[in-house]
């Protein structure tokens, strides 16, 4: 793995293999009761999250300090970066104080990428922008992987504002190199046709039905609202159209599982019987987030 | 000053349909012999030896950034950077601070020229007030201060009838109005070409019809109003064909392209690299081809720039922060000559008219000619020297050039501005 972790893109399925099957063997750490490791005893890692984000810098905190690292954590607000300081010198004032990576999370697509040509640390993307969120692929994929054999050839649907979700990239990418078939589908004002270039094995469609048919995963996505600059679909018929109801399962699969990168807004990407029904996975993924985020934070400074 | 004989260069002067080896006498700024075999007692020789001789070139697009915003650039520093390039004038847009919307400020600009650039400058006037795209400014009296043409660069006029009076004030007083055809509804919060690099990069994209849908008003309302209309970094395959349509239709209808939108495109882009950050962005590979085959079909009238130059600061940010606009001055010929003539795509004499009798035609300059009588301004470049582009020796105050550590094969050697030598290259 080179210095840090920016994406799923770059990273071939190797790399991806080894962290899901290392993730696999911290599983079990979640459930004992001295669940801390030594592994990164003396390491510390700073969580810089420029974005609001509850899950993912806890998760993040937690990895670490299972791993026996120090962790710190430093939002935005309240930091230097409200007093006018360019992300570049932040960055540099933080490295400065010599951590063993750093785990960031920014709004604009592509922060970390730049901050890496021009930091000599790790830097490990916890979300940047509209472009990827590479834990979250791993953790999605390990969530699938406990419950089938392998991704090649599952039909996975994804639905929502693709357009604007980070999640959905940073899965395409990952699903694509294990051979999986996935289904791109939201109103065309947040699917650009494109998106059925960026990766062998998707198609893309506007109808949520077909999206579903016979698919073994269902991944729903946040409506990003707060990263749309106009009005691209008429919220108010979002649900109607895109959102997942119990009766759109029986279009799936039978053991079909429906995820959530969370937080989850309740009757307006699915249903409450949805999210409460056998199939959701949604907690699991959250739990896995721990496991691989280990993986990851040992792969990168261990 | 004595004169200067430039001795056994290729003389190229595509105003006189001139292309043969001969000996160029400038005396008292002005070119006073073109022929082969001149003598002048006590001339200083440059030997052009296996150069081109060619008009002086002029850059109908560049930003001084003077007044206002002198860290980024100033007249001196840009006319140098310029004089590096070939460029013997160049014109610069009114997006300064205070905007050059009055003949105050066109005056205060030529005089700072006159005193401390070593090009010629050409200040080319805002179409309306602060460009705020409202209120017409004050074109006529800034025409009789000196602006060869009114724009409202990066600010485009969205108001289509005030774009149709500003149509009908400039033919009044001659004045092209050369337009950044963008439409800001539709751009509005891009940052790269929307396409698949944007949608890969989960970069907000700035569409190709942003640029078509203005280019298709304003050669209408060019149409209706008469006036002289030059569409801007011309970019996309649609807007070409809408020139080369409005060419052929008879309209008075002219258009620049740059280097970048020639030699990249949006798939060149290093990623979040905000040096491949400028407006219009870097289109699609059809689209680059498309521009080059307008310049091949005759379509394309002048090369520029749009030498933009942005401290380094505010090009070290996030790419969404980041300022539109690359340098480009002291690549521009280097770049021409890469993808226009070691391709194959176009000859030798029209490369030198889109940098010379082209811009000149477009803005009525006396200008772009080596006939005997006209100012001495000389180009005089290698079509195979080596070199490799170093931006942190440009004369520009700024850094920001997609193209630093690039190698050429050809270059400028010499840049003459009214008979004497502003640039040599070591």
């Amino acid at each position: 793995m080179p210095a840090g972790l920016l994406g799923i893109e770059e990273l071939d399925r190797a790399e991806i293999e080894a962290i899901l099957a290392r993730a696999k063997q911290f599983q079990p750490v979640q459930d004992q009761s001295q669940k801390k490791l030594d592994t990164l005893r003396g390491k510390m890692i700073v969580n810089l999250f420029f974005e609001a984000s509850t899950r993912t810098r806890t998760s993040f905190e937690i990895a670490a300090k299972r791993l026996g690292a120090d962790a710190i954590s430093i939002a935005a607000s309240g930091s230097s970066v409200s007093k006018g300081e360019s992300l570049v010198d932040t960055l540099n004032t933080l490295a400065a104080m010599r951590p063993n990576a750093i785990v960031m999370r920014h709004a604009a697509s592509g922060a970390p990428h730049f901050l890496a040509r021009h930091l000599a640390m790790p830097i490990i993307n916890a979300g940047d922008g509209t472009h990827e969120h590479p834990t979250q692929a791993l953790l999605d994929a390990r969530t699938i992987l406990d419950r089938r054999p392998s991704l090649e050839g599952l039909r996975v649907a994804i639905i929502g504002d693709i357009a604007h979700s980070r999640v959905a990239r940073s899965n395409v990418y990952l699903l694509s190199k294990f051979g999986a078939e996935i289904v791109l589908c939201g109103p065309a004002s947040l699917l650009p046709r494109e998106l059925a270039q960026i990766a062998p094995g998707v198609t893309l469609t506007n109808d949520i039905r077909e999206a579903i048919q016979d698919a073994d995963v269902i991944m729903m996505l946040r409506v990003q609202l707060e990263r749309q600059h106009e009005a691209a679909f008429p919220a108010a018929e979002y649900f109607q159209f895109y959102g997942l109801r119990l009766e759109h399962l029986a279009l799936a699969k039978p053991e079909v599982i429906v995820m959530h990168p969370g937080p989850i807004n309740r009757g307006r990407e699915l249903s409450s019987e949805v999210a409460d029904s056998q199939r959701s996975v949604i907690l699991n993924q959250v739990e896995n987030g721990v496991a691989v985020r280990m993986a990851v934070l040992e792969r990168v400074i261990g | 000053m004595s004169p200067l004989l430039i001795k056994n260069g290729r003389v190229i002067d595509p105003a006189s349909a001139t292309d043969m080896p001969a000996d160029i006498l400038i005396r008292d700024g002005v070119i006073v012999a073109v022929g082969a075999g001149l003598d002048a007692p006590g001339a200083r020789i440059f030997d052009a030896t296996g150069l081109i001789v060619a008009p002086g070139f002029i850059d109908m697009h560049v930003h001084l950034r003077e007044p206002g915003i002198e860290h980024a650039e100033t007249i001196e520093t840009g006319a140098r950077a310029a004089a590096a390039g070939g460029f013997t004038s160049i014109c610069c847009m009114p997006n300064t601070l205070p905007v050059n919307d009055n003949a105050t400020v066109t005056s205060y600009i030529i005089e700072r020229a006159r005193k401390f650039a070593v090009t010629n400058v050409f200040p080319i006037g805002a179409i309306t007030k602060n460009s705020a795209g409202e209120e017409l400014s004050a074109i006529g009296s800034m025409k009789a201060a000196g602006v060869v043409a009114i724009s409202d660069d990066g600010r485009p006029v969205m108001n289509a009838r005030v774009m149709r009076r500003a149509m009908e004030f400039a033919r009044s007083f001659d004045l092209p109005v050369i337009d950044h055809c963008e439409d800001l509804n539709l751009s509005g919060g891009g940052d790269m070409h929307e396409g698949y690099e944007s949608v890969r990069l989960g970069l907000r994209g700035i569409p190709a019809s942003s640029e078509d849908v203005m280019v298709a008003r304003d050669i209408l309302l060019a149409q209706a109003t008469g006036a002289r209309f030059h569409v801007a970094h011309i970019s996309t395959r649609n807007a070409m064909a809408m020139v080369a349509y409005a060419k052929q239709y008879g309209l008075p209808v002219t258009c620049e392209a740059t280097p970048h939108h020639f030699a990249l495109t949006d798939a060149h882009m290093r990623p979040y690299d905000s040096n491949f950050k400028m407006k219009p962005p870097l289109r699609t590979a059809c689209d680059a081809g498309a521009v080059v085959d307008g310049i091949v079909a005759g379509a394309v009238d002048a090369i520029a720039t749009d030498h933009a130059p942005h401290p380094g600061s505010e090009k070290m940010q996030e790419f969404e922060k980041c300022p539109f606009g690359i340098i480009g001055l002291e690549t521009a010929l280097g770049l021409a000559l890469e993808y226009l003539v070691h391709t194959g795509k176009i000859p030798l004499t029209r490369l030198v008219a889109l940098f010379s009798t082209g811009p000149a035609r477009v803005l009525h300059l006396d200008r772009g000619t080596l006939a005997v009588g006209a100012p001495a301004d000389v180009t005089i470049f290698s079509t195979d020297l080596q070199w490799t582009y170093d931006v942190n020796q440009s004369f520009s105050k700024s850094r920001n050039s997609p193209f630093d550590g690039h190698s050429f094969r050809g270059g400028p050697v010499a840049t003459i501005v009214d008979g004497a030598m502003v640039w040599r290259r070591e």
